[in-house]
């Protein structure tokens, strides 16, 4: 189908991008991977949408504690950047697993943690790492912490007028991305997100509810057997067109015991 | 703020002013404003890979960008990779091994197997296959793309020759 008729606006600064957010209707369009089909479906009417597209928001700077990366940096850029690959592996590998890579070009990791498709790799992601988010509006900024960030089906802590410039990720010790799909580049069945430090686990599943869920349960647990057992007190997945609830747990469960080994400390 | 604005984009290697709607998606525009319609529209949400252009040198989902989204940019067509001679091992390659299938994804698989051919490295069926996921439609199979791609890609300098 073809979108509905909306008006455009390219934002030359984030202070016009600002200014522009007041508009009645308006919508900030990034990299558009989700925008432009839910338009092309209507499933979205805007009035306005603002193409923040050429704000420098896409640097990749190293911080002390980890990276601090833009918004606008897109999955290619993540997937092959060195600096990603080094600091932040558990981010370059979920990048290989969103979607194709003619839209690997375009979508970002703003537009992607934005949106919070709870299917999304990026959600996961940084919830496991509890990265910090930073909001920014015409006013202030705020940090928010990727575990209060999620508040429930594509609903986040994002307010009018604020936009999503930037996520700062820690290190981890260990980490690693798994992801079933029934083809490459499909929406994930199920998915995984793990990070650890010493003996101290975070493990996020996406695909498993309204938002990215952080397996807390799970987590705690020091006997894979265990830590399968408590994934149930974790996790009600949805089920979806091919897949039952108990499916879903059955094969967040064969995730948890793939990723289990990296996650433990050596012994 | 304007409900049509005016673009200038180079379109294989021509200059060209338009004014476009807003909500004209990129390979509208190629195919109605600039008669290019080697560009395919499959599914409209970006999951048929049939529209597959490059924009700036990397290849991007045709209905999943605005036209004004590629005012100042470089935009390279089927019809200008074919001009070009830039695709005709790929095409060569593709009538060999008749690697049609229905042939609506075939600009699409091209413009997309061109994108890792012009890496300069080998790359296994699996590579392959993963490079082309984005440009599966209805058919199954594709097993004669990838021979396709995977000759081409032996016959290609710097690459190696295989079997």
């Amino acid at each position: 189908m073809k979108a509905p008729s909306f008006a455009y606006a390219k934002a030359r600064s984030l202070a016009e991008a600002f200014a522009l957010l007041e508009r009645p209707g308006a919508r900030i369009l990034a990299g558009g991977q989700s925008l432009i089909p839910s338009l092309n479906m209507r499933l979205a009417a805007p009035e306005l949408l603002i193409d923040i597209g050429a704000l420098p928001l896409r640097q990749i700077l190293t911080t002390q504690s980890g990276l601090r990366i833009g918004a606008l940096a897109t999955h290619a850029e993540l997937e092959k950047s060195r600096e990603v690959g080094e600091r932040v592996p558990l981010l370059a590998e979920a990048a290989k697993h969103v979607a194709h890579p003619a839209i690997r070009n375009r979508g970002t990791l703003g537009g992607s943690l934005a949106l919070a498709d709870p299917a999304a790799e990026y959600p996961a992601v940084v919830l496991a790492l509890n990265a910090t988010l930073i909001l920014q509006s015409a006013k202030a900024e705020r940090k928010v912490a990727a575990q209060d960030f999620f508040k429930g089906l594509f609903e986040t802590d994002l307010r009018p007028g604020e936009i999503l410039a930037a996520v700062e990720f820690p290190r981890a010790e260990r980490s690693v991305f798994l992801e079933l799909a029934r083809r490459r580049g499909d929406y994930a069945i199920i998915g995984l997100a793990g990070a650890a430090n010493g003996s101290g686990k975070r493990i996020a599943f996406l695909g498993a509810g309204a938002t990215p869920v952080l397996a807390l349960n799970a987590s705690r647990e020091s006997e894979l057997a265990q830590a399968q057992k408590a994934l149930e007190r974790d996790l009600q997945p949805p089920a979806d067109l091919y897949h039952s609830s108990a499916t879903k747990l059955h094969l967040a469960r064969v995730l948890l015991s793939r990723a289990w080994n990296t996650l433990s400390t050596s012994r | 703020m304007e409900h049509a604005l005016d673009i200038t984009l180079t379109v294989n290697g021509t200059q060209v002013t338009r004014r476009v709607a807003p909500r004209v998606h990129l390979v509208d525009f190629l195919r109605d404003e600039l008669g290019l319609t080697g560009s395919h529209i499959g599914c409209e949400h970006g999951v048929c890979g049939a529209c597959t252009v490059r924009v700036n040198g990397e290849i991007v989902r045709g209905c999943l960008m605005l036209a004004v989204q590629a005012d100042g940019c470089r935009v390279e067509t089927v019809e200008g990779l074919s001009d070009s001679r830039e695709l005709a091992r790929l095409q060569q390659a593709f009538h060999e091994h008749n690697a049609l299938q229905c042939g609506f994804c075939t600009p699409g698989m091209l413009m997309a197997a061109q994108d890792l051919l012009s890496r300069k490295a080998t790359f296994t069926r699996e590579q392959i296959r993963e490079h082309i996921s984005g440009n599966y439609c209805r058919c199954t199979g594709y097993q004669a793309i990838v021979d396709a791609i995977e000759e081409a890609m032996g016959a290609d300098e710097g690459g190696h020759a295989h079997g």
